[in-house]
């Protein structure tokens, strides 16, 4: 038996449940959040600005220092709301959208301690601000609407968003929903 | 070739997932084509869901409401009940309303065309895209929905359904950005399109020259081929001068962002603009009294109810024909077989029965018939009683 081996076995009783089931768990979570952006203003007329799918996205790709899963995951993420989204707008908005996000997030999480609060305050804060304007962008320039877009009522949701994502990310953290193990551990599970 | 894909394999990657979702949103652009299947997939999924939360919540909250919010109870059934004798006033005042002249001529027509039928639908969920405003309801293919039908409440109007599946269906709100509406003012009749575009909802394509003021009511007008013609839009909040055209900032009156409940219009009927005010304000006013109809005064019977006002009411009528004063002093006995409106026959008693009206022979002893006095007052024990002026019975001659 390799020290790798060894390794490992010592390593799995302390994952959670999710660090098993990864793509179950992912699966699960994307469907709670994006039911929660459906639902959620229902319930708390005053959450409407509140993004779950996006924070979700942009968590896998600080949490997968891998561009390809991560805009894969925003692919699917954002695909899946568009699926949702009124009929008179085409699917894929979204999903382009997520998939730029996750790509650039795990791209930015090469170059930062993601597990900084701070960090991780700016990057949400700067990614819901990228993933506002690019949507409305591409429906003005894309589909010809001319969606209003309020500067001052997207930064204020962008921090709002940021704010939400600490305790967020602290609670998917504890999952350890991303398999994000320190990088001696990580390379066994095929990383 | 295979070096620079290798190398840059994630920039590879992420160029072939985007032009192939921006590939794949021409198609659909260019083909104006919904992919249904995709969506049916997605809302079938998510909206049972969406559907047992929201039933959980109203539950839970109405299991609350009931148990440990009961300090409130009082005022909201007092409240209820204040409703409650409202509509019960607005409803005798259209339905007066309707038996008049005035409306036969509308309900001949309304009858005539095919009534506006609704189905009432719950709001479950909100669409993800929150630029995008617009709801699911509970309500699909399946309970007769179709895609461009109207949506609306009593108070105003709601939006459009666009999307339509077997147990949901995705309505558009008037408050959406890309949603307009055809309105039409109450006064001027002045026609504009909606629009909620920009945050406060306004009335575009009004010349200067129109004359609308604040407060006016705005109605659908039936062009935009979605809502008929009449239903209530909103008010007026402020006019000012634009370039070339008027600046008309509406108040919606159906609050379509935080409807729970809705009608969706299955077969639309136009009705024309109100002339008058607003339904609520005309039923809060204290209406005077109903001028009082010729030859109608407050002595005259009520009309029957019970089978004792029947009786009284026959007897009534018998007594009349026979001249029969109940309670006056030489008035003989009525004949209680007779039918009312039949000639008087001998009564009991072996005199000939007073005569009607109807009997010019008879009519000699109807001048000795007893005049009906005048009630006399009710005089206290042991006093004076005056003497009576007339005899009872003529003096034998």
């Amino acid at each position: 038996m390799t020290g790798t081996t060894d390794h490992i076995r010592r390593r799995r009783p302390r994952e959670s449940w999710f660090g098993r089931f990864q793509v179950a768990a992912l699966v699960l979570l994307t469907l709670i959040a994006i039911i929660g952006k459906f639902y959620l203003p229902r319930l708390i007329p005053s959450t409407v600005w509140l993004e779950l799918p996006l924070l979700l996205t942009v968590y896998f790709g600080l949490k997968r220092p891998s561009p390809i899963l991560a805009l894969l995951f925003g692919a699917f993420v954002g695909l899946a709301e568009d699926s949702l989204s009124p009929a008179n707008l085409p699917i894929g908005m979204y999903g382009i959208t997520k998939t730029l996000v996750g790509y650039f997030a795990a791209t930015v999480s090469v170059k930062f301690n993601v597990d900084n609060s701070g960090i991780r305050l700016v990057l949400c804060f700067f990614f819901y601000i990228f993933h506002a304007f690019f949507y409305w962008l591409m429906r003005r320039a894309l589909l010809g609407q001319l969606v209003p877009l309020d500067p001052q009522e997207t930064l204020i949701h962008g921090a709002f968003n940021a704010a939400a994502a600490l305790p967020l990310y602290m609670i998917l953290d504890r999952m350890k929903l991303s398999g994000d193990l320190t990088a001696e551990t990580a390379r066994p599970y095929g990383r | 070739m295979e070096a620079l894909l290798s190398r840059y394999r994630n920039l590879t990657v992420l160029l072939v997932v985007v032009v192939g979702q921006l590939l794949y949103l021409a198609y659909q652009v260019k083909t104006a084509r919904d992919e249904r299947l995709i969506r049916v997939w997605a809302v079938s999924a998510v909206t049972p869901m969406a559907g047992v939360v929201e039933a959980i919540r109203h539950n839970t909250i109405g299991f609350l409401e009931d148990y440990f919010i009961l300090l409130d109870v009082r005022d909201q059934n007092r409240k209820l009940k204040s409703d409650n004798d409202k509509l019960r006033m607005e409803n005798v005042y259209f339905r007066n309303q309707l038996s008049t002249a005035e409306h036969a001529r509308a309900l001949t027509l309304f009858q005539a065309q095919s009534p506006s039928k609704t189905v009432a639908a719950r709001v479950i969920g909100n669409s993800t895209v929150a630029s995008a405003k617009a709801v699911f309801i509970d309500r699909g293919y399946t309970s007769g929905i179709e895609k461009g039908m109207a949506v609306v409440t009593p108070d105003g109007i709601v939006g459009k359904v666009v999307a339509v599946y077997p147990l949901v269906a995705q309505v558009l709100l008037v408050t959406d950005a890309t949603f307009k509406v055809g309105v039409e003012s109450q006064k001027g009749h002045v026609h504009g399109v909606l629009a909620c575009g920009t945050g406060a909802c306004t009335v575009e394509q009004i010349q200067e020259e129109e004359k609308v003021t604040p407060g006016e009511w705005f109605f659908t007008s039936g062009e935009d081929r979605i809502f008929p013609k009449g239903f209530p839009v909103g008010t007026v909040i402020s006019v000012q001068p634009g370039q070339g055209m008027k600046d008309v900032k509406l108040n919606l009156s159906g609050g379509p962002g935080g409807v729970e409940e809705v009608l969706v219009v299955l077969q639309g009927v136009h009705q024309p603009i109100p002339i008058g005010p607003v339904v609520e304000d005309a039923a809060m006013k204290a209406l005077p009294p109903p001028p009082g109809e010729p030859g109608n005064d407050s002595k005259q019977p009520k009309a029957t109810q019970t089978e004792a006002d029947k009786v009284v009411q026959k007897y009534q009528q018998i007594g009349k024909e026979q001249n029969h004063v109940y309670g006056g002093l030489a008035s003989g006995l009525p004949n209680f077989n007779a039918k009312p409106g039949a000639t008087p026959t001998t009564n009991p008693a072996g005199g000939t029965a007073p005569a009607t009206a109807t009997n010019p022979k008879t009519s000699e002893p109807k001048a000795a018939a007893p005049v009906p006095a005048a009630p006399k007052p009710v005089l206290p024990l042991g006093a004076p009683r005056p003497k009576p002026s007339e005899p009872a019975a003529p003096p034998p001659q």
